[in-house]
């Protein structure tokens, strides 16, 4: 059975788009068909990401406003070949987007893809409630950080109330997932600790992504952190979380825990 | 350079560097608060639709007449219920009952 998977997490630039990919492209290695869905119309960047830029030709709402059909509008990912993106518009206004289309399309993707990967936009507005409204399952992004985990809180309410399963009196499974982690800064207080998180949160946790450059040399090539280097420490992290995703019982590893003294005479400037 | 950096090594683990707890603190105070005002348009909404059920079953209301309110106060909070009856006699069905 399909399931509609919803990345969000209220505040903007914690890992969102970054963690859609490598989470998307990791599945699709899996071999699960996956489709991830650009909701953040007028300032796309999956595509980016995803190295498909250019490829874009028509977009969801094209496919809502019955421009093209969702065939046309689907990009297959160059490397993954169960790998697909659905791109969002970026010149039209958000407000062409609207939950009957939505709903239309995610019907559609149901049929066609056994992942549909919500890429939620920023805040609280109609995007981001488009993009969780009819979720099975959530991935709360957060980072270690007060504004960050505030409006992850205020995300969990929604998820909780706004989505469609909510409406049903059914719950949408939520799944948190820490990114931009340092824990040299954490295990010196400085930083919220994983634990912290979790007793405010309260929500399960899925993985903890190390702050790490190789997400900005990814992102630079346009490729999936998880395909850009397999070996790095983000993409062990990300790989990790879309096996517990699958159901795998995979042991949780805080990344760098295990640094020595010589790390730390040494300053921890992140791998 | 060396020195340098133990020094600030130390620094970093004295009680002035650790702010995580405080974080830690003004989140948990700010979320319970935030998460009980969260409740409060579906709570309203929901005494007003089951009053509003309640009193229709014996007299004839407008369903716009009904009006529901709380205000908070530091001790004690108000709840306002005010429901607006049409005094024609025939709207009280409450004779024939």
């Amino acid at each position: 059975m399909a399931k509609v998977l919803v990345v969000t997490s209220g505040k903007g630039g914690v890992g969102k788009t970054t963690s859609t990919a490598a989470i998307g492209a990791t599945l699709a290695q899996m071999g699960e068909k996956v489709v991830v869905v650009d909701f953040d119309v007028g300032l796309r960047n999956l595509d980016l990401i995803l190295g498909a830029e250019r490829r874009v030709v028509f977009d969801f709402i094209n496919v809502v406003q019955g421009i093209a059909n969702l065939s046309q509008a689907l990009i297959r990912d160059k490397r993954l070949e169960n790998l697909w993106l659905l791109p969002a518009s970026q010149t039209r206004d958000k407000d062409a987007l609207t939950e009957e289309g939505v709903s239309k399309i995610i019907t559609e993707l149901r049929t066609r893809f056994d992942w549909i990967i919500c890429d939620s936009p920023a805040g609280i507005e109609r995007g981001a409630m488009l993009a969780m409204r009819f979720a099975d399952e959530a991935v709360v992004v957060a980072n270690p950080e007060v504004s960050s985990v505030r409006d992850s809180d205020r995300i969990i309410g929604m998820l909780d109330s706004k989505t469609v399963k909510a409406e049903k009196g059914e719950q949408v499974q939520k799944h948190l997932l820490i990114t931009r982690f340092d824990t040299a800064r954490a295990s010196r207080g400085e930083m919220l600790s994983i634990e912290d998180i979790m007793d405010i949160l309260a929500t399960p946790l899925l993985g903890i992504i190390p702050e790490s450059q190789d997400v900005l040399r990814a992102s630079n090539v346009g490729a999936p952190v998880t395909l850009n280097d397999i070996n790095s420490a983000p993409a062990r992290a990300y790989i990790d979380a879309a096996r517990r995703l699958m159901g795998a019982t995979i042991p949780m590893v805080v990344p760098g825990a295990r640094k020595g003294l010589m790390d730390r005479l040494l300053g921890r400037r992140a791998a | 350079m060396m020195g340098l950096r133990l020094f600030r090594g130390r620094a970093a683990s004295t009680p002035v560097a650790r702010s995580a707890p405080v974080a830690r603190e003004r989140l948990q105070i700010l979320l319970a608060h935030e998460r009980g005002l969260r409740g409060q348009p579906d709570l309203l909404e929901l005494l007003r639709s089951e009053i509003l059920a309640v009193v229709s079953r014996h007299v004839t209301i407008d369903p716009e007449k009904v009006r529901v309110r709380i205000d908070r106060g530091d001790q004690v909070s108000l709840l306002e219920i005010d429901v607006e009856v049409p005094n024609a006699d025939e709207a009280l069905r409450v004779a024939a009952a």
